[in-house]
């Protein structure tokens, strides 16, 4: 019975030039991230080791050489201040960035179905108290409370498994408004009626009945949720509350770039385009996926089409 | 709709008031002695054991709480031993770090967020709705095709990428606009502006991008509307329709944006004041989270949190009060 949209959405998906790039950008990120070990012994260097000789102490550490003193040993130079290799020191940024938006991402989709489903299944008063707090949760600015909530955590605490919570609990509040109203529109239907009479719990019939109706809006949303995500914990890891030093990922990078602009543009262009590309491959491949999986939605991306106004929803917020 | 705004109003401040407690247990019952952290790394357990007296940290947490928001109507006096240290009302404690009230603190870093995101929001509004009236009259050519383009890069490029760009091409390698550093208005406008030029540029770019979509969609969607085939079939000019008229329908969920973009806003505020070192509210919440300087933190996160919630409301009215097509729930 799944069958046929499905193979549907894969060739819609397959018939878009963009779509198709965006992916193979972004698995050609993912297979830099997972071999970065390899790579970094192949170019034969590591992220952590510092290299004193290669930056000019006299002129307050910039890298000797031309482009951030881009070498054959070191292939696309060497941090600023510290001589670390910054091609190994991107790679394995590129793991923390990816793994912290996709784990985050994951508790983000578990936390929206879960509270969603419960919103849209459960009685009235559930429903009323979980919309009320998933409507406050989506007013208050997540960066703001993102920042705050690092400060309560114990030092000790593994930084990227912080970032994938505290991100992760403040960013369901839309897959579970998207959930909660197909669950909606999907508890009316014959099959949850009929499983219903058939005295299956309400676990069975979410389990059976709903979530399978769930996959495609949900999966779609998620699609759009890694960007984002991407860009939180960059920003955190900006701010240097984030992970912190000597583990890199892209935003803490760009944190000790902002001393180095004027003296090592390299230093700030290369993070600087790799959170670019990553972001925006994810947000095509994402509207690609909207598209394919609902041939009925215009591509927000595509020019020149007339949309329905995206007017801020009303009652949205307390 | 005197009982629309009532409603709106209490259930704002009982949102408000869900928020401070749920803000308040969650960073005073967090793992971390309270009263160690005021006291600083170089305290003794006597002293420890002076400070938490005087936070009556021994009282039990709904106490503790009560007293928290008896100090925010009232304000709250602080015995140091030799005297006592008075917190004005709205009281949000003291500052572990120097004992200075927190609304103080709050207060003195105030003109600087608010220079920031007045100058930007004026640059984003300009830029954003004339980006989108733009795309929507040139929609289908060229003009609109690269718009989309720059808006789709506009919100998908981080305040941070921006900046430093912006930093890289005026400051270093043009050499027009300095590093920047705060100026107050009071004392010099003209440095004020040229300094803060840099930073509000920043903001308004990742801004406008959203209300430029924002601008075309509710323009297009305005000139599809009955009243302008009417003024088209007058023979109207096109831009005297688009201008005068399209905008008019463009610029209620444009307020409203603005209104609910307040937190994001804050967000981009802490990222563009770590960048260029601007001495704002941004750059103290996170200073403070660093230093875990618990009171600020909390003042902060509640001070953002309750306006957010407020704009929100006051959005929420001014919306239904401009249109009165919206009902009222």
């Amino acid at each position: 019975m799944s069958d046929t949209p499905d193979t549907g959405a894969w060739r819609r998906l397959r018939a878009r030039p963009s779509a198709v790039v965006a992916a193979a950008v972004l698995a050609a990120l993912a297979l830099l991230a997972l071999g970065a070990p390899l790579l970094a012994a192949l170019e034969g260097q590591d992220p952590t080791t510092y290299h004193d000789q290669l930056v000019d102490s006299a002129r307050g550490g910039v890298p000797y050489g031309s482009f951030g003193g881009i070498s054959a040993d070191h292939w696309l130079g060497v941090e600023p201040g510290t001589g670390r290799d910054l091609f190994a020191r991107l790679l394995y940024g590129a793991r923390v960035s990816l793994l912290v938006a996709l784990g985050a991402t994951v508790v983000q989709v578990a936390l929206g179905v879960a509270v969603g489903l419960a919103a849209g299944a459960g009685g009235r008063l559930l429903d009323a108290v979980l919309s009320r707090f998933t409507d406050v949760l989506l007013a208050l600015p997540m960066l703001v409370f993102a920042v705050a909530l690092t400060a309560i955590v114990p030092d000790g605490f593994p930084r990227p498994l912080l970032l994938v919570l505290v991100i992760g609990l403040l960013g369901w509040g839309g897959t579970s408004r998207i959930v909660r109203a197909q669950t909606l529109s999907l508890r009316g239907r014959d099959h949850v009626a009929a499983a219903r009479l058939a005295g299956r719990t309400p676990v069975q019939i979410a389990r059976r009945e709903l979530l399978p109706a769930l996959a495609a809006p949900v999966l779609t949303y998620a699609a759009l949720l890694v960007p984002t995500n991407i860009v939180v914990e960059a920003s955190l890891s900006f701010l240097g509350i984030g992970v912190t030093p000597p583990t890199s990922s892209w935003g803490q990078l760009l944190s000790t770039a902002t001393t180095w602009f004027r003296a090592d543009p390299l230093y700030v262009l290369l993070p600087s385009g790799c959170l670019l590309v990553t972001v925006l491959a994810c947000t095509v491949l994402g509207d690609a996926v909207r598209t394919a999986l609902d041939p009925r939605e215009r591509s927000r991306l595509a020019v020149g089409t007339r949309r329905a106004a995206a007017a801020p929803q009303k009652g949205a917020t307390p | 709709m005197t009982a629309y705004v009532l409603r709106r109003t209490g259930g704002a401040l009982l949102v408000l008031l869900l928020l401070s407690v749920a803000v308040y247990a969650l960073f005073y019952v967090a793992p971390g002695d309270p009263a160690k952290l005021a006291c600083g790394p170089r305290c003794n357990a006597e002293q420890i054991a002076q400070v938490r007296d005087q936070l009556r940290l021994g009282e039990p947490l709904p106490v503790q709480y009560l007293h928290f928001l008896q100090g925010l109507v009232t304000g709250r006096d602080y015995s140091t031993g030799t005297g006592v240290l008075h917190c004005p009302a709205p009281c949000f404690g003291l500052s572990y770090q120097n004992d200075q009230p927190v609304a103080q603190l709050l207060a003195s870093r105030l003109p600087v967020t608010a220079s920031l995101a007045i100058g930007a929001m004026v640059l984003w509004l300009l830029l954003g709705v004339g980006t989108g009236l733009l795309s929507a009259l040139r929609r289908g050519g060229a003009t609109e095709r690269v718009l989309t383009v720059l808006t789709l890069t506009g919100t998908a490029t981080p305040v941070f990428i921006t900046g430093l760009l912006l930093l890289m091409i005026f400051c270093a390698t043009l050499q027009w606009l300095p590093f920047p550093t705060y100026v107050p208005l009071t004392e010099d406008p003209e440095q004020w502006a040229w300094n803060l030029l840099l930073p509000w540029t920043t903001l308004a770019l990742l801004e406008s991008a959203k209300y430029a979509r924002l601008t075309r969609s509710a323009t297009l969607e305005t000139l599809a509307e009955d009243h302008i085939r009417t003024f088209r079939a007058y023979g109207l000019r096109e831009r005297r329709i688009v201008g005068r008229h399209a905008l008019r329908g463009a610029l209620p969920p444009v307020v409203a944006l603005n209104a609910v973009d307040l937190g994001t806003m804050f967000g981009g505020a802490m990222l563009t004041e770590t960048l260029f070192g601007l001495p704002g509210l941004g750059r103290l919440t996170v200073e403070s989270v660093r230093t875990v300087d618990l009171p600020v933190v909390v003042g902060a996160v509640l001070g953002v949190g309750a306006a957010v919630v407020l704009a929100n409301a006051v959005a929420d009215v001014l919306y239904a009060l401009a249109d009165r097509r919206v009902t009222l729930t």
